[in-house]
């Protein structure tokens, strides 16, 4: 339900390599940007420090029992099963995608780009409702399976349409040169090149689903957030959500460090990025017509289907009553929230992102990775954290606007930090090195350099932030404020009612208001990822 | 006790970053600074003082259902009303989880199993001795810490027009001529009671077998009992198991001639039948308990009880208000009886919905 994961275009990143000729300069990270972002990673760090805590108060033979048991088994091997076929149908479809629509000769590629990019706007909880409310009978892994699929996809397909695009089209020619067959050049080169993007997206998408809670309950498969929320809202056993939740947390960081193990080599094998030249685009002949029903059914299962369902309900919404004035409120409440998340995220994500583009020392790494910890966490852990924590410690903002901005900072930093990690790296360091010898103090060639050269980023990781935060349920419903809503929370409190009709206006406010930040952020990423928006080019 | 677990926490985080642990004695310290705090807490009540001011309100039950009632009590008290909306399993989570410094004052649920978690934690006031007498013994909690406001029963929903004579037993279902022809909703909270009133009336045993027999008859799963209820009446599906109210809540929109759908009421101490409450219970951390109580004894008042009747077609539990001429009353259903706190034990019977593949697929 929580639609965090990493920025796709922490992916361009990865495909640098640089990382290891930053402290060899010799200069040491700045001691304030050092200690603001210590400060944010340890505010990032507290849900994991309250799930310590919790998991232990009833000892350690209790949490043995709760971990050694055939249940917690079944439960993994579910949880591994539905994020292993959703990864791997995102791989399959999110890469052919990316391939089809920037080298080969389909019509409307800049058109289908876009189209391709917009389930990431829809909900999962949305998706899952737009089907159920169709074929109310729809369960099981399957069904979860085929939602998560499409509302993850872009993850993957975002990250490899940029690298592919990227791709120096010069070792292509000489492989044809040297007769290898066109398909034999696609498996066994390009799609090796553009190896690194595919494994990170594919670990967004696997983090993504393990943290997701929308989708499988709607759809009754029982894995880990199913049953984390159980042991709260059912089992009134706080202890058992922390202690699933920390097993949940084990799983995320095996598979970060298998991604980063997969990528560590390919990392280095860095492509020559000279100059963009045209590449020259792969011509389908027969296979045309099946390429296009390809991308026609992917868009229309992901974009086409939920909005022929939201427009079906709208229209019996509107033969009962007319709820404008609530959408409209609702709507403002989204934004307001959305806006606020974004500015405040981006602001505490700059000194990292900073910091781990600039000088990757062991520290600055420990920092960044720590705020990945909360991001492989359902909503509602995080949110019961701050009940938590607010309740006690902060309670003039307890359920007030800023204890609820202080989540979606927590959920959704490492969306921002990838973002302006990325960008900082593609701006050429030798600018600010010039700044500097020309007699710049350090703040000034923060401000007058190294920021405007990012700026582009930083506006794309707010975007991320902004559309996390549109979507987010579980932490909202517990931090809001009394007496607001927000689209989400409207349409939340209709669907559990099976109110689809009265769920729709807020569903299709919801989708459309998302996908106006997400079709910006794409053109951006893949204007991008052509060299439009870089300044030198080294 | 929070002294060891400080130091176990400690010993845990030994060699790790300094900072790491420093933020585990601040979380901890709010532990131990609320526990202290709310041994002082207890306040005294004066019964002179008209009730005033404003309360906060977390409400288990939805807003189109409650929002005029209290906006009513609003009119008639001058008592602000503030309503945090939410499913009442998540609401009592998040109560149990502010502890004493919840700014709650009153918890309005759905159901007894989530007041009766709260009232194991302590965290409830006693409520008095007038307002309780209000309600009928079986319908509040003997610990006197929350009262029901209104009842629902469990009943068969099905089709006339493919059903002549809807069975009358929760056993009668397991014949297998309604085989691929009954509809529920698992993960649905009534439904859950419902089962966890069958394992507390017939014992584990036999409550397992019951299920097992109604899994082998493949019921068809819905998201709610709305969606059970539209499906019974478009003949998608022969019966659903439902509450009473949810055929009136769509008759009242689209009017009783178009629409097919009837209720089969069970016989008499039939587990099917099962009635379960909606009730409401005041935080014992309340700041203004007086208004509190206010609200409590409106919600069992002649405006709230008939609106429950009228208007959502539940069953008034205050004597005195009659019940709704669409639906039979409750003397004459005669109901399973059972101790509503104990249906607390929804965890117990989720995992005994996924044994007997009921709830996941």
């Amino acid at each position: 339900m929580t639609a965090h994961a990493t920025s796709p275009d922490t992916v361009l990143a990865h495909r640098r390599g640089r990382w290891h000729t930053r402290t060899r300069s010799g200069r040491r990270p700045p001691f304030l940007l050092i200690v603001i972002a210590a400060l944010t990673a340890l505010v990032t760090l507290i849900p994991f420090v309250y799930l310590v805590d919790r998991a232990i108060e009833l000892g350690w033979a209790n949490v043995r029992a709760e971990l050694f048991q055939k249940r917690t088994l079944d439960l993994l091997l579910r949880s591994l099963a539905l994020t292993g076929s959703v990864t791997f149908l995102c791989v399959v479809i999110g890469v052919s995608a990316a391939w089809l629509v920037v080298r080969a000769d389909v019509p409307g590629r800049r058109v289908w780009q876009v189209l391709l990019i917009l389930p990431l706007a829809v909900p999962s909880y949305a998706a899952a409702y737009a089907w159920v409310s169709w074929r109310p009978s729809m369960a099981g892994f399957g069904a979860a399976t085929l939602v998560l699929t499409i509302v993850s996809y872009p993850y993957v397909f975002l990250p490899v349409a940029a690298a592919l695009y990227r791709l120096d089209s010069a070792q292509e020619e000489v492989a044809r040169s040297l007769g290898w067959r066109p398909w034999s050049v696609l498996l066994r080169l390009t799609l090796r090149q553009v190896h690194p993007a595919i494994t990170a997206g594919a670990l967004l998408v696997a983090l993504y689903v393990l943290s997701d809670f929308g989708a499988v309950a709607t759809m009754r498969y029982e894995v880990f957030t199913w049953v984390i929320y159980g042991a709260y809202e059912a089992g009134f056993n706080p202890s058992r959500a922390a202690i699933l939740a920390l097993a949940l947390i084990a799983v995320a960081l095996v598979l970060v460090m298998g991604e980063a193990r997969v990528r560590g080599s390919a990392a280095f094998s860095r492509i020559g990025s000279g100059a963009p030249r045209p590449q020259s685009l792969m011509r389908l002949g027969r296979l045309r017509p099946i390429a296009l029903g390809f991308l026609m059914l992917v868009v229309g299962l992901g974009i086409a289907f939920p909005a022929w369902r939201f427009v079906y309900w709208i229209g019996e919404a509107f033969r009962v009553s007319t709820p404008i004035a609530e959408v409209f409120a609702a709507l403002r409440q989204s934004l307001w929230f959305a806006t606020l998340a974004a500015l405040v995220t981006i602001v505490l994500a700059v000194p990292i992102g900073i910091l781990a583009a600039r000088y990757r020392t062991r520290t600055v790494m420990a920092v960044e990775r720590s705020t990945y910890v909360a991001h492989a966490l359902p909503g509602i852990v995080i949110g019961i954290t701050l009940v938590f924590v607010g309740v006690r410690l902060l309670r003039p903002i307890y359920q007030e606007t800023p204890l609820l901005v202080l989540a979606y900072v927590v959920l959704f930093l490492p969306l921002a930090v990838g973002s302006v990690r990325s960008s900082v790296e593609q701006s050429p360091v030798r600018l600010e090195e010039v700044a500097r010898s020309l007699g710049s103090t350090p703040r000034r060639v923060l401000t007058r350099v190294t920021l405007p050269l990012a700026a582009p980023g930083l506006a794309a990781g707010a975007a991320l932030v902004f559309v996390a935060t549109m979507k987010e349920l579980p932490a909202t419903l517990l931090l809001h404020p009394t007496g607001t809503d927000t689209l989400a929370t409207r349409m939340w409190s209709f669907t559990s009612t099976t109110n689809y009709a009265a769920a729709a206006p807020y569903a299709a406010a919801l989708v459309l208001f998302t996908a106006v930040p997400t079709a910006l952020l794409s053109r951006f990423l893949l204007d991008r990822a052509t060299g439009h928006s870089d300044v030198v080019q080294h | 006790m929070n002294i060891t677990k400080t130091s176990t926490m400690n010993a845990y985080m030994r060699g790790r970053h300094l900072i790491a642990g420093a933020l585990v004695a601040l979380v901890t310290l709010g532990c131990t600074g609320t526990t202290a705090s709310s041994t002082t807490a207890s306040s005294s009540e004066t019964n002179v003082k008209k009730p005033s001011g404003s309360i906060i309100v977390y409400s288990g039950r939805k807003d189109s259902l409650v929002e005029p009632i209290f906006e009513q009590f609003t009119k008639d008290t001058g008592i602000r009303v503030e309503v945090r909306y939410g499913d009442s399993g998540a609401l009592a989570a998040q109560m149990l989880t502010e502890g004493s410094a919840s700014p709650a004052d009153v918890f309005f649920a759905q159901d007894a199993g989530a007041l009766g978690a709260l009232s194991k934690a302590r965290l409830l006031a006693s409520l008095p001795s007038k307002t309780l007498s209000l309600v009928p013994k079986e319908y509040r909690a003997a610990n006197a810490t929350w009262v029901g406001v209104s009842g629902r029963v469990r009943v068969l929903v099905y089709n006339p027009n493919l059903v002549a004579n809807p069975p009358k037993t929760i056993d009668a279902l397991l014949s297998s001529e309604w085989n691929g022809k009954l509809g529920y909703a698992p993960a649905n909270a009534s439904w859950q009671s419902f089962v966890t009133g069958l394992r507390i009336l017939r014992g584990e045993v036999k409550a397992e077998k019951w299920l097992r027999g109604f899994a082998a008859n493949e019921p068809k799963a819905y998201a709610s009992n709305g969606a059970v209820r539209d499906a019974v009446n478009a003949g998608q599906i022969s019966i659903g198991l439902v509450n009473h109210y949810y055929i009136w809540e769509r008759i009242s929109v689209v009017g009783e001639a178009n629409f097919v759908a009837r209720n089969q009421y069970l016989t008499a101490g039939d587990p099917g039948g099962l009635l379960n409450v909606a009730g409401v219970a005041i935080l014992k951390s309340s700041d203004n308990k007086l208004a509190a109580g206010a609200f409590v004894d409106y919600l069992l008042g002649k405006t709230a009880q008939t609106y429950f009747a009228q208007k959502t077609f539940e069953y008034p539990l205050v004597a005195g208000v009659p019940t709704s001429v669409k639906i039979p009353k409750l003397t004459s259903l005669k109901p399973p009886k059972i101790d509503l706190s104990d249906l607390d034990t929804i965890a117990a019977t989720q995992e005994l919905l996924v044994k007997v593949k009921l709830l996941t697929r």
